[in-house]
């Protein structure tokens, strides 16, 4: 009859004691948070007397995973980027001129004169005075093109070759956009997580979103704004060869060519080939350092390729001026002394310590490939967040009590076993929000008083049936065998349906919504469990003791 | 003595006026989407891009003063509206400030929330800008576009769902009753104006979820009284399962209510939207499980010969209880 095997009541008391160990340390919230940043921090080497006490403060064999919280009760910044992938298009343009016009000259018999065209970004554009040698141009221009590196492009080449009368167009191939595409935005995941990570704060979210998007939530951070400096928008380090100085910023460049002022000196301003010779890009490492006058400096090293391209353009141009441009801003333009060969070498400026520091983190973290659009900004201050969650805590205790005495009220001492369940599913959602590293958000503070509510459904509805079935049944031990095997498709019907909503909610939602999705979907999944096993355990304990001969639920 | 919400026994008919509420629902759908039409739903940010600021500070709110600062800075399309709560200290005067999304930007520049800051101080010196959120139109877009999805999504899986435990009758009225909650909803929410956004969203959904979760105990009830009672007609059947059913459907609907109210009147002006969404959800839901949902069942009907499953007629899965 009643009966619940022994190892079934094992599991389910370590369950329920499972999820009460993990729901824990969210009971000392400051507390644990603490000691976790201490020891986060002793990890790193901060291994003060401070951070020593403060890693004592919650014993290490207990679990310290917390339920996060979200922007809208941390406060924080929220960005959505979109990464305007074509920058990427037109830099690699921009770098192939170079080669074009290095294939072209030799054959200067057959294809005359070659010039640059000013054209759309993304596309180069060459004329030749030989309209004859249009097919052998062609044939060389393609000649530059490299296999595509990805899954789905294999077999395609990277460069689409055409010609526009007497022109040569030369744009990235479909494929090789899309490969490309796929660098730039991992390239500029990487990279914000770098710079991100430098700042040091805590539990930092940075995701991809759809093909060209980068969803970024930094809790704790004063402003949207902040954070759009800490991720800095270009930051791109170049090595341009110098064609000349002027102090006009208006001054016609000529093509292939562009005017960028220095970072220091104001109203100078140079004229540097736009394809640079290297990019910050091939850095591998950058690290602040002192000259051999003293001052603070960058020492810099590239890697192989970079060294190859950096060892044969100076080994080229002893003796000509050549630019370190950061960010369209010439930084220095050293006069090339010697062959740099070793790919290393060390940018000089009137540098503070601080500055040369920070340029080196910057040159380390590596420059955005491409610039980004923001589409998306949200800033909520601190305080807001903390009203709410004060806010969230009454409601949610109130909303707790008033069912706890509704339910007494309603079912006597079933009401009570009800109610025990009820607390122990509370305790399991935070212990398993705790367990996925789940985050709490408003919206989620709401699912779980909505499952308060809805919790009691299950437990109602077994309730509602072992009364009719006391009304026609053989004594109260069969009639709450019948109330829980008749109650449970509705139960098992009921909660599917919700949880079907929950998980599309999960998927289609975002931020607040998705954390609303969160706390249902686990609700649903305690609330189920804590209704059908712990509420019919206590029941049966019960009834095994008293062993009573009429009920009243 | 225990409390009771509905009486022990019930016997109502709840359908001697079926047609009635049938004609009501129909009506109320009716002018929900014609508010809907008429008044628009008054979208915030998430749905239609621009900029919100949340201010405090310790003086008194005053509209006109704020409006007249930012009318400087020609921002274009802006509201400006004090916010009351009663979970506010007395030094906590907070107001709303909405920028329609500026001409060729995506999302506002810091520029113009500086602008604004400083504009206000010169109302009141202390204020705070407690939150800015602003969304580009690009986004916003999308944003409505994927919650109509959503819905849509919930719905039909639901559909799917009851189809494969029920039978293609129960399906259709519990769809019907989704609807009819969905559609009121929005009428609500064009009618008294209160802000649509993304967490509104969640609340539809949430709703589609409780409504359904209300149905479907009624309706598993009618399935198993269906086969109880063979020679039974469909309207007694129906009625009986319903008043069943009836003390569980107000127990339950009840404790989610009690939770709802107290969100609703503690849980701060942030998720007030989002909770009166689903109290009045969880009403509607209650509603129309029975007087929609049960009652396009009568109308439809339902194969009543369950003696020889005609090829698994939807209810194979129908079993787990057994």
């Amino acid at each position: 009859m009643l009966q619940i095997e022994t190892w079934k009541r094992v599991l389910i008391w370590a369950t329920l004691a499972l999820g009460i160990v993990l729901a824990l340390p969210n009971g000392f919230y400051t507390r644990v948070e603490q000691r976790n940043d201490a020891v986060a921090a002793i990890d790193l080497g901060a291994d003060t007397q401070e951070n020593q006490s403060l890693a004592a403060q919650w014993p290490g064999f207990l679990p310290s995973g917390l339920v996060n919280l979200g922007l809208d009760l941390r406060g924080g910044a929220h960005l959505l980027a979109e990464v305007q992938v074509e920058d990427v298009y037109a830099a690699r343009m921009e770098a192939l001129w170079p080669d074009v016009r290095d294939v072209l000259r030799p054959e200067r018999a057959t294809v005359g004169t070659i010039r640059l065209i000013p054209s759309e970004p993304g596309e180069l554009r060459v004329r030749i005075s030989e309209a004859d040698g249009m097919s052998r141009a062609l044939e060389l221009v393609r000649g530059l093109a490299q296999p595509v590196v990805s899954l789905t492009g294999a077999g395609a080449t990277d460069l689409d070759v055409s010609s526009d009368g007497d022109q040569i167009v030369v744009t990235l191939s479909e494929a090789e956009q899309q490969a490309t595409d796929e660098r730039t935005i991992q390239q500029s995941l990487e990279i914000i997580r770098r710079r991100i990570d430098e700042v040091g704060t805590r539990e930092p979210t940075i995701q991809r979103q759809g093909a060209d998007r980068i969803l970024i939530q930094v809790p704790g951070i004063g402003s949207a704004q902040e954070l759009k400096e800490i991720i800095g928008t270009t930051a791109q380090l170049t090595f341009q060869p110098v064609v000349s100085r002027t102090d006009d910023p208006e001054a016609a460049p000529g093509v292939g060519n562009e005017v960028l002022p220095y970072l220091d000196r104001e109203g100078a301003y140079a004229i540097l080939e736009a394809a640079p010779v290297v990019t910050g890009e091939e850095l591998v490492d950058a690290q602040p350092a002192f000259d051999q006058n003293g001052r603070p400096a960058v020492n810099f090293r590239f890697n192989p390729s970079g060294a190859r391209k950096f060892g044969d353009y100076t080994a080229e141009n002893i003796g000509s001026p050549f630019a370190i441009v950061l960010d369209d801003e010439v930084i220095s333009d050293p006069v090339i002394q010697s062959h740099i060969a070793g790919g290393s070498g060390i940018i000089t400026g009137n540098f503070t310590v601080e500055e040369s520091t920070n340029l080196a983190v910057l040159l380390r973290a590596g420059a955005l490939p491409a610039g980004m659009d923001f589409l998306e900004e949200r800033t909520i201050g601190p305080e807001l967040g903390q009203d709410s969650i004060d806010a969230g805590k009454i409601a949610t205790i109130v909303a707790f009590a008033a069912v706890l005495v509704f339910m007494v009220l309603s079912y006597g001492l079933f009401g009570i076993f009800a109610n025990i369940a009820l607390i122990m599913n509370i305790a399991l959602i935070f212990g398993m929000l705790s367990l996925i590293g789940a985050t709490l958000t408003l919206p989620g503070i709401a699912g779980i008083v909505l499952t308060v509510g809805m919790a009691v459904d299950a437990n109602v509805l077994v309730f509602e049936r072992i009364r009719e079935e006391l009304k026609t049944a053989k004594g109260p031990a069969r009639a709450i065998e019948l109330g829980y095997e008749k109650a449970l498709s509705a139960i098992i019907d009921a909660n599917i349906t919700t949880f079907i909503t929950a998980v599309i909610l999960y998927v289609m939602g975002s931020g607040p919504v998705r954390g609303f999705a969160i706390t249902l979907g686990l609700g649903i999944l305690t609330s189920v469990f804590t209704a059908i096993f712990v509420t019919r355990l206590l029941i049966v304990m019960w009834f095994e003791r008293r062993r009573p001969k009429t009920i009243e639920v | 003595m225990r409390l009771r919400l509905v009486p022990k026994d019930t016997k109502w008919d709840f359908f001697s006026r079926s047609k009635v509420w049938l004609g009501i629902s129909a009506f109320l759908m009716v002018a929900a989407f014609a508010s809907f039409l008429i008044q628009g739903l008054n979208y915030g940010i998430d749905f239609r891009g621009g900029t919100t600021i949340r201010t405090e500070s310790a003086q008194p709110v005053d509209v006109g003063a704020y409006r007249d600062a930012l009318t400087a800075l020609e921002l274009g399309d802006m509201t400006i509206s004090e916010v009351f709560d009663p979970t506010f200290g007395p030094e906590q005067n907070v107001a709303m400030v909405r920028i329609g999304a500026q001409d060729g930007q995506e999302s506002v520049t810091s520029e113009v929330i500086e602008a604004a800051r400083g504009a206000l101080q010169g109302v009141a010196p202390d204020i705070k800008f407690v939150s800015v959120e602003s969304v580009g139109p690009k986004v916003s877009g999308e944003l409505i576009q994927t919650a109509a999805i959503a819905v849509a999504l919930a719905i039909g899986a639901v559909l799917i769902y009851i189809w494969l435990r029920f039978e293609w009758q129960f399906a259709l009225g519990a769809v019907l009753a989704l609807v009819h909650d969905v559609i009121l909803t929005i009428g609500i929410f064009s009618e008294l104006g209160i802000k649509f956004d993304l967490a509104i969203i969640a609340a539809l959904l949430t709703i589609v979820g409780y409504s359904l979760n209300d149905t479907v105990v009624v309706f598993d009830r009618v399935r198993e009284n269906l086969i109880k009672f063979k020679s039974k007609d469909l309207k007694e059947v129906l009625n009986l399962s319903i008043n069943e059913t009836l003390s569980r459907t107000f127990m339950t609907s009840f404790t989610t209510l009690l939770a709802l109210i107290a969100l609703f009147v503690l849980g701060g002006d942030v998720i007030r939207g989002f909770v009166f969404a689903m109290i009045w959800g969880v009403i509607v839901g209650t509603y129309s499980s029975i007087f929609v949902a049960s009652a396009m069942l009568l109308r439809t009907g339902v194969k009543r010969d369950w003696s020889k499953p005609v090829d698994g007629a939807g209810t194979q899965f129908g079993n787990i209880d057994a």
